[in-house]
């Protein structure tokens, strides 16, 4: 319940926050919304020497429509995000997620940037950004640099962010001709992360899917994409009975013991789970082409 | 370090470990002891406060977080005497038995009915997800919840 | 007596102390020079410790100081933990406030800091070197039963506390002999963790002047913490302590035990004569308030060929953990046995209970205490043998009722119930629910392929458990009785002193209500006290649904006593005979001539002056009583789920929660409706997503809010509630206790609505918690 003793600076910019990343090195944690991290401290599992507040800089704030991109700042809250009519219209299953990550007071100050910084396995965040082809912007000393989302996401609580880097930006791709997309969770009854959660976008044309991206969180290590299904879905029918069939796919090349087990849910009950769950994303996207 | 913020509209500037979280500051050093700590691992809503127009928990916030805010607890929703109407709905309700989470519990539903002034009863129970009531099964919360929406 | 108030749903006087925030909890209160406590815990369930080194932890800047049990034993203070309920033969091993050479459980108390300020004593914990040499340890009760199981208290041949029995052993063996039909099931009764949201506090504050503590508390039996305080803890004399319970934020049992730490926060506020707090955090009352339930059962039924219930027979294994908790025996034996009996009637029952030592956190009442374990057997035995006789649940259970003209109804498991009617309320509960018209609904949900089940339960409580002198022939080391002084002021203002001690009840409301009515004084002129060893008279506090029918008759007894009094002086007063002079709505007056009148306030003034007393009569208006009740109180009632499992994912939905309760006449309605809500939330939670869970190195899994499923507002529908009432024959209101109706009827009726909704797929038993996982697996294994 009591975090630990820290030297706490606040930074005014992206540069300064950089030079004190520099400066402290590993003994130093990134402060957002801290709905992550200062959990972890009260229990004592993270105890950084120094933080670094970045929560009051402008310019990682808020939510543009850049051409065919929306782009996110990182301090923009899973509530503003939720409430966000250009995400809900152009990336609907980030909207998704974000409404249903933890709880209303939770929402209220936790960040996209910390969520996808600190990549818990079971955070809905990461399989909507994933399926939505996202890009995180990063800065670091040696200037800023573009991650696919496909390449950011690399383990349990791992990214491809390096230790002296902040996230500057979260850049979504909107789409070309009709896109829908959905996420669905199975909710953990206690702490309300994702057993299993799945994000799904669809392209469509006609009555067909031309792309799938389907990804989801809770199920592995870390979010990652169903090639199996978005390969079943290339070119099938844009139908539910489609999306049901392709939903079977959900665990394709995966191994037993890629899925997270825990007393609540076994391996083979998420890898079930994910199927179900795969399902309901397709279909709550398809409800809305 | 020095911060500076507004609770309840008194302003206070306060000399605090960078560690404090807001809940402490607000119990411990300005002994604004309404707004309780039920949990530590921000699963119970018992702490919530209204910081800046929006319900947070306040043992997930470093009181050095808050520098430069203006926060409303428990104690400052009534005005000149008068209960507010999400008081007074609990109140009548029943919808409190020991009352510990009830601040948090009012404070969860000040900020839900400022963004749903008209929520449905599936919408009262998700929006207060966030709070942890041991008491009352949640039933009469949710009526109190009703009929503050109604009064206001 | 005029009715007013009694069955008025008022609203709390409690209410807007604690809807300000203004409601002063332990943690609220500071005092000056006050310092703070942490306590070390042990994160092993079974270890011999080898060394202690405080040494850095006391160089920290702000530490006050650190002490082990080294230091308790040296300060030559009792320091034990002991047991309030004997059973024959059981075993007695010690506890003592802080572990020394060995520890049994995780999150025994070690060690405990005292610093400036709470941070800085948190702090200290991580500074001070414990050499623990791990241990094999031993967590579920049933293997801790077997031979060659580690052993919790090493000088003890084997783990069994105690080898309780009751009922006959023979004529139930030999109904099951002559059964037409038997039905068993092994039933596990998942360890809860009670999660009162304040968690547990103590401030104690030492005058060495006058050699007397002072303790707040978070309690709902300040009394019997004083005692125990005294007794075995602290060895300060009983009027050398005074146990305060502020604004107490929730129990449900939790609050009734004597744990070590409120005691080693005591000692050290004794030890540095300045005031301590503590505030347990919410992972330490997960590892340290007493755990509920946790049993092992194999239960079995028989039935004639007319589908008459002619046998019970159960066999329970019960987890006590590393130590008796204070009542901890009582649970599982006298409050679990005894109501094997249900709402049946039942020629033959036998039941033995075997309590187990296990390394973990103790076991004791829980919101129901015994009782939700005794009517999840019997009503899962219920359903199972319906189900084999293809019956519907509710015709079997009407069929085995006790009728209304049997009461005084004697069990074979030593009870006497008082009143009843079982059949009145199962039909109240069919008709609230429209059972016909939900069978209907869920054959044609079936063929859509929709699972929905229907459960019932049909529960007896047994609450108000006395008269004191049969609790103690059964082990009680406490009296359950209760005590009240009702004084009338000179101005005929009321002040009442209660040994009951609310934590969220609404007793200040209640009680008043029950006080106006009977001396016609206004509400507003009644004060409750309660919940200061000081300011009241011994009394045993609030649990066990006792603080109406044992409590407040002790109020009504002491007010009839003011009565009689101020009748006497009135008559006096009027020069009439006493006889002659009536008591109405705060009058006295003479019979015939209502004019010839006093009014209660009149006569307490002349109480007060004592200027013209009849013979005999010592001036002042005031009585107190200590009640004793004849007998326990049985509410009753049927409880029915509807829930709906989605078989895809397993998840399990309540749709609905009907209840019907007898807890006879009810003061203040609001207040128990509310009763039963929180006990239904209770048990849904015990059903659905509760359940505390040790891996085999005795590790609590479930050590966080983030593990262990509370339910949360969006898991509940809303109840729809009715009741029916029989009065309690033997009190002086007719009132039976409410607060664990809930509970105990709950977790039967949706489990078997649970597995009701999966019958189509030949699921018969699911274990509690009915996680999704769990249902999922029942039917991938049940196969269609």
């Amino acid at each position: 319940m009591y975090p630990p003793k820290f030297d706490y600076y606040r930074a005014s910019s992206v540069d300064e926050a950089l030079s004190l990343l520099q400066q402290h090195g590993a003994n130093a944690k990134v402060l957002a919304g801290g709905h992550s991290l200062i959990p972890m401290m009260k229990m004592r599992l993270a105890q950084p020497g120094v933080l670094i507040d970045i929560g009051r800089i402008d310019e990682l704030k808020g939510i543009r429509v850049e051409g065919d991109t929306l782009s996110i700042g990182p301090l923009t809250t899973h509530a503003a995000i939720a409430a966000s009519e250009d995400v809900q219209r152009l990336a609907t299953a980030l909207s998704d997620a974000a409404s249903v990550v933890g709880d209303l007071q939770v929402r209220n100050r936790g960040t996209i940037g910390g969520n996808l910084a600190h990549a818990d396995p079971a955070s809905d965040l990461p399989a909507a950004v994933l399926a939505l082809g996202g890009e995180i912007e990063a800065r670091g000393p040696a200037g800023s640099r573009t991650i696919a989302a496909d390449d950011f996401f690399q383990g349990l609580f791992t990214t491809a962010l390096d230790e002296n880097e902040i996230i500057t930006a979260i850049r979504v791709p909107t789409g070309q001709g009709t896109r829908v997309s959905a996420y669905v969770k199975f909710p953990h009854p206690a702490s309300g992360y994702a057993v299993v959660g799945v994000a799904a976008v669809l392209d469509i044309a006609g009555n067909k899917v031309t792309t799938a991206r389907v990804a989801a969180n809770g199920a592995f290590e870390c979010a990652k994409r169903l090639a199996g299904v978005e390969q079943a879905l290339s070119g099938a029918d844009a139908t539910a009975e489609a999306a049901a069939s392709a939903a079977e796919h959900a665990t394709d090349g995966f191994s037993a013991d890629d899925f997270m087990s825990d007393i609540f849910a076994s391996a083979d009950y998420r890898a079930h789970l994910l199927k179900v769950y795969t399902r309901r994303a397709l279909q709550k996207a398809l409800e809305r082409a | 370090m020095q911060i500076s913020l507004t609770v309840n509209g008194r302003p206070y500037t306060v000399d605090v470990e960078p560690r404090m979280l807001l809940v402490h500051l607000l119990r411990d050093v300005l002994d604004l002891t309404g707004t309780n700590v039920g949990c530590d691992t921000s699963q119970c809503g018992a702490c919530t406060v209204i910081m800046d127009g929006e319900a947070v928990k306040s043992c997930t916030v470093l009181a050095v977080q808050a520098d430069g805010s203006d926060i409303l607890t428990i104690e400052g929703l009534a005005k000149d005497g008068e209960l507010h109407p999400l008081q007074e709905a609990f109140w009548n309700n029943h919808g409190l038995q020991c009352g510990y989470c009830t601040p948090g519990m009012i404070m969860t539903a000040y900020h839900l009915l400022q963004v749903n002034p008209n929520p449905t009863e599936e919408e009262i129970r998700h929006g207060l997800e966030g709070n942890i009531c041991r008491c009352t099964g949640y039933h009469n919360i949710v009526r109190a919840v009703q009929e503050a929406a109604q009064r206001m | 007596m005029a009715e007013k108030l009694f069955g008025s749903a008022i609203r709390r006087r409690e209410d807007p102390a604690l809807i300000t925030g203004r409601a002063k909890y332990t943690d609220d209160l500071k005092l000056p020079n006050m310092a703070y406590a942490a306590i070390l815990r042990s994160p092993h369930a079974h270890a011999r410790i080898t060394r202690i080194d405080t040494s850095k932890a006391k160089a920290l800047d702000g530490v006050v100081a650190v002490f082990t049990a080294e230091d308790v034993e040296q300060s030559g203070v009792p320091g034990q933990i002991p047991v309030g309920w004997l059973l024959p033969n059981m075993k007695m091993p010690p506890r003592s406030l802080l572990a020394k050479d060995r520890v049994r459980y995780v999150g025994e108390a070690v060690a405990v800091v005292v610093a400036e300020d709470r941070y800085t004593a948190h702090d200290a914990l991580e500074l001070i070197e414990v050499d623990y040499e791990p241990l094999p340890a031993v967590a579920d009760p049933a293997k801790a039963a077997q031979e060659g199981a580690p052993l919790v208290h090493e000088n003890e041949p084997d783990n069994i506390a105690f080898d309780w029995e009751i009922g006959d052993k023979e004529a139930t063996d030999q109904a099951f002999a002559q059964a037409a039909h038997t039905v068993s099931l092994e039933l596990v009764n998942n360890r809860l963790i009670p999660n009162a949201v304040e968690p547990r506090a103590a401030l104690a504050d030492y005058d060495p002047i006058n050699g007397k503590l002072t303790l707040w508390m978070t309690t709902q039996n300040p009394h019997i913490h004083r005692l125990l305080m005294s007794l075995a803890s602290l060895g300060l004399p009983e009027h050398k302590i005074r146990v305060i319970a502020p604004e107490v934020g929730g129990g449900f049992g939790s609050k009734i035990h004597h744990y070590p730490d409120e005691a080693i926060v005591s000692w050290c506020a004794i030890q540095l004569g300045r005031p301590v707090k503590w505030q347990a955090t919410r992972s330490e009352t997960y590892m340290t308030d007493a755990h509920g339930r946790d049993h092992v059962t194999h239960a079995e039924l028989a039935v004639d060929e007319n589908g008459k219930i002619i046998g019970l027979r159960v066999h329970t294994y019960a987890n006590m953990g590393a130590y008796y908790s204070t009542f901890a025996p009582a649970v599982p034996t006298y409050l679990y046995g005894t109501l094997l009996s249900g709402q049946y009637e039942i020629p033959n029952i036998h039941c033995r209970v075997q309590g187990i030592f296990t390394h973990t956190t103790p076991v004791d009442a829980y919101r129901g205490a015994g009782r939700p374990e005794a009517t999840f057997v019997v009503e899962r035995l219920v359903d199972a043998m319906a189900r084999k006789l293809g019956m519907d649940p509710a015709e079997f259970r009407r069929r085995n009722f006790i009728p209304p003209d049997k009461f005084p109804y004697d069990t074979p498991v030593a009870l006497q119930y008082d009143s009843g009617n079982y059949e009145g309320a199962l039909n109240k509960a069919l008709e609230a629910a429209g059972y016909e018209q939900l069978r209907k609904e869920q054959e044609e949900a079936r063929k859509q392929g929709r699972y929905i089940g229907i459960g019932l339960s049909s529960y007896i409580e047994a609450c108000g458990i006395a008269p004191s002198a049969v609790v103690g022939a059964l082990g009680a080391q406490a009296g359950l009785w209760e005590s009240a002084i009702v004084r009338v002021h000179p101005t005929g203002k009321v002040t009442v002193y209660s040994g009951s001690s609310a934590h969220g009840q609404g007793h200040k409301t209640t009680f008043a209500q029950l006080v106006s009515d009977m001396l016609g004084v206004p509400y507003d002129d009644i004060e409750i006290i309660q919940g200061d060893t000081d300011e009241v008279q011994y009394g045993w506090g609030t649990y066990g649904s006792r603080s109406a029918a044992v409590g407040g008759s002790a109020i009504a007894v002491s007010a009839q006593k003011v009565i009689e009094k101020g009748r006497k002086i009135a008559a006096h007063l009027l020069e009439a005979a006493e006889d002659d002079v009536a008591f109405e709505a705060g009058k006295y007056y003479v019979k015939g001539a209502p004019d010839k009148s006093l009014t209660i306030q009149e006569v307490a003034l002349q109480a007060y002056l004592a200027h013209n007393l009849p013979p005999g009569i010592e001036p002042a208006l005031e009585a107190v009583s200590f009640y004793d009740p004849a007998n326990f109180t049985f509410p009753f009632g049927t409880h029915i789920a509807v829930v709906e499992v989605d078989p895809d994912s397993g998840e399990v939905k309540l749709l609905r929660y009907v209840a019907v309760d007898d807890c006879g006449k009810v003061i203040n309605p609001m207040i128990v409706e509310g009763q039963i809500h929180g006990g239904i939330a209770q048990g849904v939670g015990q059903a659905l997503y509760e359940g505390a869970v040790y891996d085999e190195n005795g590790n609590l899994v479930t050590g966080t809010l983030l593990d262990y499923a509370v339910p949360k507002a969006r898991f509940l529908p809303s109840f729809e509630l009715d009741r029916t009432v029989t009065p309690c024959p033997h009190n002086p209101l007719g009132v039976k206790g409410v607060g664990e109706a809930g509970t105990i009827a709950a977790s039967a009726a949706v489990v078997n609505a649970v597995v009701d909704a999966l019958a189509p797929f030949g699921v018969e038993h699911i274990d509690m918690p009915v996680t999704p996982e769990k249902v999922w697996r029942a039917i991938q294994g049940a196969g269609k």
